[in-house]
């Protein structure tokens, strides 16, 4: 049954179209950043900050709030946007990132940001620190959700599994991982670069409820987050495969947009597109 | 005894090189189980080695607030970053060869620039942990942690400040690194001696002092031996620096400002450690001669923890030789 109603992903559906925009102008600003790994997760982060989480912009220590992680800090893009819109800070500010003196910095910094649950740009540290304080929140006998985002490119590194096998040992059901499983890392294709498949054995192998989803289908998302709630015996994993770069068909599947931003005049052809897209949107809704 | 040098809050019979024995990590151990009665938000976290890093004691007493992280040292960090997240006042412990040595990045990122209160147990510091050989002996810990911002370092010189420094360091709103030796080591200092985090403490005041020691950790009581062999000839103050940052720059410049020069003393690497903070401070403040006693940039070995302090010059006659290099020099 689904979770959501249709208006609210129509809804939805705008908010990842303002995101993917105010992405473009933020990195365009900026001059450097990375560019594909927040459109990819443009969708997922409008489902969380507009329907999933339970949280206050303009009180971002509210003690009864979710706490979304984002391991791999540098979509953070994505994430800067999608709190931009949400009310966390004017949509002006969003256009510092990057900047000296900016909250906004590169990667993000918990000290600098409140709303950022953690500094990370360091891969494969935020699937442990999640279980933390999933384990932590427990522990007190707190309900807030525990959601760990992580990329594809992040499970190469140890440490990502010492937290699956930690989460799934101690049964963790208030922590839910989201991995954008867009196929591509700075060197090329995961495949190429140090396989990953058969990542949903890899997940049941410790301990985790595993779900595959269209990353891009935003009820087909947020149902999964919702399966994942239901599931009282095991931490879930919500594998939702994405594009890169997803909206500007330029970018897409394209592991060269990894880490370079767009330039001036690529911008205004990019945001035209996206314009269009929005255009798509509303007329597959009317 | 020493008639020249006024002792101050040392134990009972270490002038006299007959001191009580006790391994700094018992002090550590018995330090947490009392902090953690006081404050519930204490939990504990420990990588596969509780009983050698004496945590089992809190394990015992607290079950509840024990975590299992097995042989996972960057989990053992992460983990405990995410708990500190959540209010908790996590105090993590393994080898200091493996955390901070193998887990530097999680807590550069995870912990320090989070600015979460995370207490980073590192037992088995120096040569002296002995037979294990060189993999274990960690001696470039201080080094690194002191690096690092926001980082509190301390170096007990024994059981009985061990404990203290465990009870400040869970009093303290940072995060914090504890150095701690496997071996039983002399207990210097007096029970009721105070400490307090970023102060030094002279624990042996030449009247008219022409040498100062500055020590760290278990070599405290190598340091107080020189002093003691040496007093007929030498006047000496020995200072033990069991904060090694924040620096105590006022009672490292009070030191200097008596003396002609400086020996430093510790149980680790020369590069970067402890006394490398004091030559900073010295150079910027008040240059004078130092002689360096420590690890000159190499690994130790496998023997007994008694051959390996003399073979590499960290005992007290290691020191002596120190104290007339600087004689020489000044």
């Amino acid at each position: 049954m689904a979770s959501i109603t249709e208006k609210q992903v129509q809804m939805i559906e705008e908010k990842a179209a303002d995101i993917r925009e105010t992405i473009i102008e933020m990195l365009v600003a900026a001059g450097s950043g990375h560019t594909a790994g927040p459109l990819g997760m443009a969708d997922i982060f409008a489902a969380f900050y507009f329907h999933i989480l339970k949280h206050d912009p303009k009180n971002p220590t509210w003690d009864e709030r979710d706490r979304l992680i984002l391991s791999n800090g540098h979509i953070t893009p994505v994430r800067y946007a999608a709190m931009a819109h949400a009310g966390y800070f004017p949509l002006e500010e969003a256009m510092t990132l990057r900047k000296f003196g900016s909250r906004l910095q590169g990667h993000p910094e918990r000290e600098k940001l409140p709303g950022v649950e953690t500094t990370s740009g360091p891969l494969g540290s935020g699937l442990s620190q999640a279980a933390g304080m999933a384990y932590a929140l427990r522990m007190d006998g707190k309900t807030n959700h525990v959601y760990a985002l992580l990329s594809d490119g992040e499970q190469d590194a140890g440490n990502t599994w010492e937290g699956a096998m930690f989460a799934g040992k101690n049964r963790l059901h208030n922590l839910t991982a989201v991995i954008d499983r867009n196929n591509i890392q700075i060197n090329g294709m995961t495949e190429d670069i140090m396989p990953l498949e058969p990542l949903r054995e890899k997940y049941e192998a410790f301990s985790w409820h595993v779900l595959e989803v269209d990353g891009h289908n935003i009820e087909a998302f947020c149902d999964a987050v919702e399966e994942a709630k239901a599931i009282f015996e095991k931490p879930t994993v919500v594998i939702a495969h994405t594009i890169p770069g997803k909206g500007i068909k330029e970018i897409e599947f394209d592991y060269l947009w990894h880490g370079k931003p767009p330039k001036k005049d690529e911008a205004e052809r990019f945001l035209k597109e996206l314009r269009t897209l929005r255009g798509k949107i509303k007329s597959e809704h009317e | 005894m020493n008639t020249l040098a006024t002792p101050h809050n040392l134990a009972p019979g270490v002038l006299e090189g007959k001191p009580e024995l006790l391994p700094t990590r018992d002090g550590f151990g018995k330090g947490l189980v009392e902090a953690a009665e006081a404050n519930k938000n204490i939990v504990a976290l420990c990588a596969d080695l509780a009983e050698s890093t004496r945590i089992h004691w809190f394990k015992e007493k607290f079950p509840d607030r024990y975590v299992e992280i097995g042989v996972a040292e960057q989990n053992l960090a992460t983990v405990a970053a995410g708990m500190a997240a959540a209010g908790k006042i996590p105090f993590i412990a393994s080898y200091a060869a493996f955390s901070p040595g193998r887990n530097y990045e999680q807590i550069r990122t995870t912990i320090a620039l989070n600015n979460h209160p995370v207490k980073i147990v590192g037992s088995h510091a120096g040569v002296s942990v002995g037979p294990d050989g060189a993999t274990h002996q960690m001696l470039e810990d201080i080094a690194l942690m002191r690096a690092l911002p926001r980082m509190t370092v301390l170096s007990p010189c024994d059981s009985t400040e061990a404990r203290k420094a465990t009870l400040a360091a869970a009093a303290y709103r940072g995060p914090v690194y504890i150095r701690l030796a496997r071996e039983k080591t002399a207990i210097v200092t007096a029970t009721d001696a105070p400490f307090e985090i970023g102060k030094a403490s002279l624990v042996l005041e030449a009247r008219d002092p022409e040498i100062g020691i500055i020590a760290t950790g278990p070599l405290l009581y190598q340091a107080l031996r020189a002093a003691v062999e040496r007093q007929d000839d030498v006047a000496i103050s020995v200072l033990n620096l069991s904060t090694i940052k924040p620096l105590d720059d006022r009672a490292i410049l009070d030191l200097a400002s008596r003396v002609k020069g400086i020996v430093t003393v510790e149980e680790h690497q020369i590069a970067g450690g402890m006394g490398s903070a004091v030559a900073e401070c010295l150079a910027a403040h008040h240059p004078l001669p130092i002689e360096f006693v420590g690890m000159h940039d190499r690994f130790g070995e496998s023997g007994e923890p008694d051959e390996l302090i003399a073979r590499f010059k960290l005992d007290a006659k290691g020191i002596g030789e120190a104290i007339d290099r600087l004689l020489k020099r000044t």
